[in-house]
Formats: structure tokens, sequence, C-alpha cells
């Protein structure tokens, strides 16, 4: 550390990949677009807010517009109803996008095996990160958070 | 107790098919074509005055072997008396249920609930079409002979 | 109605604007079809069913108990509501009496879960009038709250934790203490977000004299709790026709009267406090005793009594009076569909004696497995209790086998969006955001 300060202060430079350095910047600059349908919107609320704070992990800011946001969080069972207006806003959104089923609705439809629920959301957007849990807890929210940070960190990012 | 059930029976004697107050829950059954005149009535009178339309539903009872299918069930509720009623009508595929929408303008979208879930019609209605689920839809889920998995998705992979 | 009539006279041309299923100004997903002349609605249609998932159905397929789950996912902001209608409504048909510490645990969680609705209420529908400290604020509060419920019931939201005859289990220890503390924090913040909005210019010219109805209307669009307490009708079902162990305590029902926003803002602030009184006077009173039915000193039958022994509860045996039955001790049981039920047909055995000993998990498998579960006398009952949002009944029909023939939850908020275009037809597009903050929309109540 100290090593590379010292380069820094000195108007030295430091060798990396640009992928690398995309991939660092892209995971802690996460806008999400949080698609609330459900249940899990109380605990993604509760995420958000003071006790968990999602802000440490670069994802505070939501973003209400679909042009503006780089993941889209599905929270919230999805019905065969609100399905195209899901499919519409995903795609809307912009490239790079990233996916987050949170919550086991959105995973699998949960036990709603019923006329009514699209059973997961795979069948309609490809997913990045699968957060289980009905609802899951903030915990377990931040968890998947991570999981997608590194996924971001290490994948062939697209300029 | 007010026996508002046997009262009903009294005024209405050929209107009011059967009465009962299983578990408290005074209820009467009427003749469908009365139901209109007999709501009116429980609303105006001076020892009903049962002014809210709490609750209308309907049961399928195939599996019980009704004659006729279904039973469409009013919950009423007296805000002044602090009482209520539940009131009853028979009907089968065919038949349609006089509206309610002229005296509660509530039992508009209850009706249309009752039409979308079991199909059954209401005369009179101004505006009967689908409530929770989507025009693509066919057949009326909470019908007991629908299957519970039976799904018409609009995008994505037909079961 | 008249400014939008001159409007009507006045306009080119109207425009329609769609506004959802998924807006940012609207937690929940609900679509609004305006017609538009300039900025104010002349005309609006509502479209609902974005969030049905089939719980009438669901019910129809699944035992008595397992329904309990799917209450919880109806009105999820206070599902301990829900639990305790779809209870005492099954309660109702078994004509079953709960132990007095259940009716006051249940008491207590009701109200818990009354204050994180409201709480949720006012936070969200204030975030989206700019007030996004006050959202922040209360949803501490509200994670204060969850604490407690987490600690009771082993989660957060979705807790399952009533049963047919009592609760999951009994209170831990030191919750009288934790929940004091939980509720003086959550007073300083009611008291905190009430200094920072109710005199607060912005948020009362948002909210006063916007989405207005008034007595009559809201009466005849069956609307209920807060919403038609603020219109001046004194109507709450924990005071007309009081459940569990309401008639005992000391509270007010706040009443409002122009049927505005604020007048709604102003009755859910004061029902928190109101709450928060009955949870106090419950503390108080909270007798000890078993949290489900069977061992609170009732004359119980013989073979029951041994049941009991081989579980090693034998304190207290001693002073009961057991019950012979001079033929063979519970062969007759299943003769009687309609009589009074044995209690053990009717609930779970505690969590402790299905992991710990056989008879408690016999108990659990046969309650458990499909077509041995719990069986109602054939009827129909509609048991009401005072949801978060009005009115939330639970009206079941019952056939005598183990799975409900028909559940059907009368959903509060579904009546309330029914009269939302009568709330927002003549205000102007951006009123729709207070309006449609104060209807407190739950779209798993709504749609079911």
């Amino acid at each position: 550390m100290e090593v590379m300060d010292d380069r820094f202060v000195s108007g030295g430079f430091q060798t990396s990949k640009l992928d690398a350095v995309l991939g660092w910047a892209r995971k802690f600059s996460i806008f999400q677009y949080p698609f609330v349908t459900a249940c899990c919107g109380m605990e993604y609320m509760s995420t958000a807010c003071s006790h968990y704070d999602v802000d440490r992990f670069g994802a505070g800011l939501p973003r209400f517009s679909p042009r503006q946001s780089d993941v889209l969080f599905v929270v919230g069972t999805i019905s065969h109803k609100l399905a195209p207006v899901l499919k519409q806003i995903y795609d809307q959104m912009a490239d790079p996008k990233w996916v987050v089923a949170f919550g086991v609705c959105t995973c699998t439809g949960g036990f709603y095996d019923n006329y009514a629920t699209v059973q997961g959301i795979d069948t309609l957007l490809p997913v990045d990160v699968y957060i289980p849990g009905c609802p899951p807890r903030p915990e377990n929210v931040i968890d998947g958070l991570i999981k997608l940070q590194e996924k971001i960190q290490n994948q062939k990012q697209e300029v | 107790m007010n026996d508002l059930h046997l009262t009903l029976q009294a005024q209405f004697p050929d209107d009011v098919l059967e009465v009962h107050n299983h578990f408290g829950d005074e209820t009467a059954v009427v003749r469908r074509e009365k139901i209109q005149e007999i709501a009116a009535w429980i609303k105006k009178n001076e020892l009903f005055d049962l002014n809210v339309l709490i609750d209308l539903t309907a049961v399928d009872g195939s599996e019980l072997k009704w004659k006729p299918r279904f039973e469409v069930v009013y919950h009423f509720y007296s805000v002044r008396k602090n009482h209520r009623l539940r009131l009853k009508v028979r009907a089968d595929e065919k038949d349609s249920v006089p509206t309610l929408t002229g005296l509660w303008p509530i039992a508009n979208w209850f009706e249309r609930e009752v039409w979308d879930m079991f199909g059954i019609r209401f005369e009179g209605h101004p505006d009967l079409r689908r409530i929770l689920l989507y025009p693509e839809f066919t057949g009326h889920p909470l019908r007991k002979d629908y299957p519970v998995n039976k799904r018409h998705p609009l995008i994505g992979p037909k079961n | 109605m008249t400014q939008a009539a001159e409007f009507k006279k006045t306009r080119t041309e109207s425009m329609l604007l769609n506004v959802g299923p998924s807006h940012p100004a609207m937690h929940g997903i609900v679509r609004i079809i305006t017609e538009l002349d300039g900025e104010n609605v002349l005309s609006s249609d509502v479209e609902i069913g974005y969030l049905h998932r089939a719980f009438e159905k669901s019910s129809e397929q699944s035992g008595y108990l397992q329904v309990m789950p799917y209450t919880d996912r109806l009105n999820y902001v206070s599902p301990l509501i829900n639990n305790t209608g779809y209870c005492l409504a099954v309660e109702k048909l078994f004509g079953l009496d709960v132990t007095e510490r259940a009716k006051y645990i249940r008491v207590i969680m009701c109200e818990i879960s009354r204050i994180t609705d409201h709480l949720t209420c006012v936070g969200a529908s204030a975030m989206e009038l700019g007030a996004f400290t006050a959202f922040l604020y209360m949803i501490k509060a509200r994670d204060y709250l969850y604490k407690i419920i987490e600690d009771v019931t082993g989660a957060r939201l979705t807790i399952s934790y009533m049963r047919i005859g009592g609760v999951k289990g009994d209170l831990p220890a030191g919750f009288e203490g934790k929940c004091r503390e939980a509720l003086a924090e959550t007073r300083k913040v009611i008291k905190e977000c009430d200094e920072l909005l109710t005199k607060n210019r912005i948020f009362v010219d948002r909210l006063k004299d916007t989405g207005v109805i008034s007595k009559e209307a809201a009466l005849g669009y069956g609307i209920t709790g807060p919403f038609l307490r603020s219109t001046g009708v004194d109507y709450d079902v924990r005071r007309a026709t009081p459940y569990l162990v309401y008639d005992r305590f000391d509270f007010e029902v706040p009443v409002g009267e122009h049927g505005d926003n604020y007048d709604r803002y102003l009755c859910r602030m004061d029902e928190m406090e109101q709450s928060i009184r009955i949870i106090e006077q419950a503390l108080d009173q909270i007798p000890q005793g078993p949290v489900l039915l069977g061992t609170d000193g009732k004359v119980i039958p013989a073979e029951d009594m041994v049941d009991e022994a081989k579980m090693g509860r034998v304190e207290g045996l001693g002073f009961r009076v057991a019950d012979f039955d001079p033929t063979l001790a519970g062969a007759n049981k299943y003769m009687y569909p309609e009589g009074h039920v044995n209690n053990k047909r009717a609930e779970l055995p505690p969590k402790e004696d299905t992991y710990s000993n056989i008879e408690g998990l016999m108990n659990h498998f046969k309650m458990i497995m499909d077509g041995h579960g719990i069986r109602p006398p054939k009827g129909e009952a509609y048991f009401p209790v005072e949801g978060a949002n009005g009115e939330l009944g639970f009206y079941i029909v019952s056939d005598g086998t183990g799975r409900p023939y028909r559940v059907r939850v009368r959903p509060p908020c579904f009546v309330i969006v029914a009269a939302l275009p009568v709330l927002i037809n003549g205000g102007s597009l951006a009123d729709i955001v207070p309006t449609f903050g104060s209807v407190n929309m739950i779209g798993g109540e709504l749609d079911r």
C-alpha cells in the first residue's frame, strides 16, 4: 500500500487491465431499477434504509427510469399479466445491464405454483444473480449484491 | 341477536327460500330475480338499515352437487345499528344475477371479480369485463373444474 | 366537478396519459389511465390484477393449516393481522375459544403489525412528496419493531405465527422489556416525524383538500378503516364488535372530519399512538398460562392425560379431574362430526413436542398429512377483524373435509382502489401521488 501511494505521489504509474479498471468502477456505481411488486419490496426498503444501508456498496441510488439504470432488481412475484411489462422494461435498459432475481418467486415461482404466476423470471430474461428467500433477509440481499459485484468485476467489459 | 333473517322471511315469505344462523351469522337465501328489490328494501328499512355492502362473492358448489351450481353471497353491515346480514342467491351457469351497481357503487368491482373468477353474469352491469386477469385468459379459475396450474402466458414458454 | 366541467368546455383536446403499472411515484403496481386536460384529470380508469397470485384457488388445494403462509402474503406489511383473522374465522367454525394468554399475545402482535403498516404507509407517501428524511426515520422505527417480531416469531415479515387454537410458541424471555424499549424508540420517531411533517407548509399544502371523499360516497364504496374514519364515521371493528380482548383496553378511535389526505394522515399518526397504548396495557395485563388450547386446566379425557404424562408434563395433573369414558375411551370420537371438537384435532402440537417426543411427532404428523388434517364441521362463517386498511374479513365454507371448500378474503384496500376515480377526478395530476399514497394500496391484498 505504502509503495503504491508513493508512486502515485511521485507521479508514477500503475499497470492494470482496462477491463479490471472498468469493472472496478462499474461495480461500485450500481444504479438500480427496483421493479417492486410484492412482499419482497418491504425487505428491499429495509435494505435500502439506515439499518442495512446498501449505499455502503455503491448501490444507494435507485433510478426509477430503466434508461438510467444498470441493474434490474426484480423484487417480488411476477404474474402472467405483468410479464410483458417486465420484459419491456428490460428491453428499455441500456447495455451493459444485469438482472437480479430477488426472492424465491422470481427465482422459481416459489410456492405459487398456479395459473397466475410466472415460474421464475429466467423463463423471460437472462438472470445474473438469484437471491432466494421468502423474502430474503437484508443480510442475504447484501450477500447477493456482493456476488453481483464480483461478477461485474470479473467479466469481460463491453465499452 | 336481532333475528334479521326471520324478520326478512316474514316480510318476503315467497321470496326467501331458506334461512339459518349457523355460527351466529344470520343468513337468508332469496330468489335470484328479487335480489335487487330485497337489497333496496333492507338498505332503506329503519330496522335493517344495512347501508354498507361489505362483501360480494360466490361459491362454486359443483363438487358438492349443488343444484343450481353457484351461490352468490352478499355480506351487509349497518354502521348505525352495528349488525350484519348475509344474503345468498343461487344461479346456474346460464343464469344471470341482477346487478346491485345502482344501489352500491362498489358492487361494480365486486361483480366484475365474480364474473372474472366464476363466470357468473350480472344483468344490467355497466361494464362487465375481467378485473384481476387479462382478456386473453380463457376460463374462470375459481370454478372447481379449472385445474390449478393451467396457465395462459402472454409471453414466454407455454406451460 | 364543476371546475372539471368548465375545463371541459374550454378545452381543445384532451390527452390520455397512462400512469403505471410500474411508476416511480407509486409503491405497488396498478395502472391508472387518465384523461387529462392540461394538468387536470377529467376522468380515469384503474386497472388492477398485476399481482394476482391465486390465493383463493391455492387455499382450496391445501389443508386448513397450510393456508397460513398464504395469508402472510396478503397484506405483507401487517401479516400478523391476516393470520389472526384467518385463525379466528376457522375457530369460529370449530367453536373454539383460545386461552387468555394466547389472546393477549395475538393482540400485542396485531398492534405491532398495525404500527409497522402505518409507518410504512405514512413514510412512503411522505417520501413520494419529497420528505425523504421522514421515510428513513420511519423505516428505522419499523426495523426496531421487526426485531421484536423476529424475536417472537422467528421471521421478520412472513411469520406464520398464529395457529388454529392459539399461537405457535410463547413469548421469549425478556420480551416485555425489549418490547417497551422498541415502543419508546418508535414513539420518539413518531414524534420527530410529527414535528417534521404535520405543520410543514409544503406537506400540508399537498395534502389538504386533495383526494376528498364524502361520508356517503365512502360508505357506498364499502370503505372502512382509517380511510372511512377520516370522513367522520366512527367505525372500528375493534370497537364495534370487539374480538379477542379488545374490550378490556382503554383506547380512542381517532376520527377526522374532511375526508381529505391530511385527515387520513392525522388519523394514521393518531392510530399508531393508540396502538402503542394498547400494547402497553396488554403488557401490563397479560396473564401467565398456556398459549395453545388443551392444557389450561379444563377437564380432559383420560387418554389425553396419559399423553400429557408421556410427554413429561406431570405437574398439576394430580389436581385435574379425569373424564372417563365407560366404553373404550375415544372410540366414539369420529361419530359426531358436528359435535364438540376434540382439541387435539384442531391444533398443532408445540414445536418442542414435535421435535422431542414421539407423541408430539405423531400428533403433528396426523395433522399435516393429506386427508388427516383438521376438519371443521360443515358450514360457513364470516369473521371480520380490523386490518390496518380497514375491515379484513375471512369467509370460509367448510364441507367437513380436511381442505377448506372456499376461502374468501374481503380485501380492505380493494374497495378503496375501486373508489380511486372518485378521489382523483377533477384534481390535478400531481394530486394523484399523495392520494394514492394515502390509499395505502398493498398489492398482495388488492389482487390476492
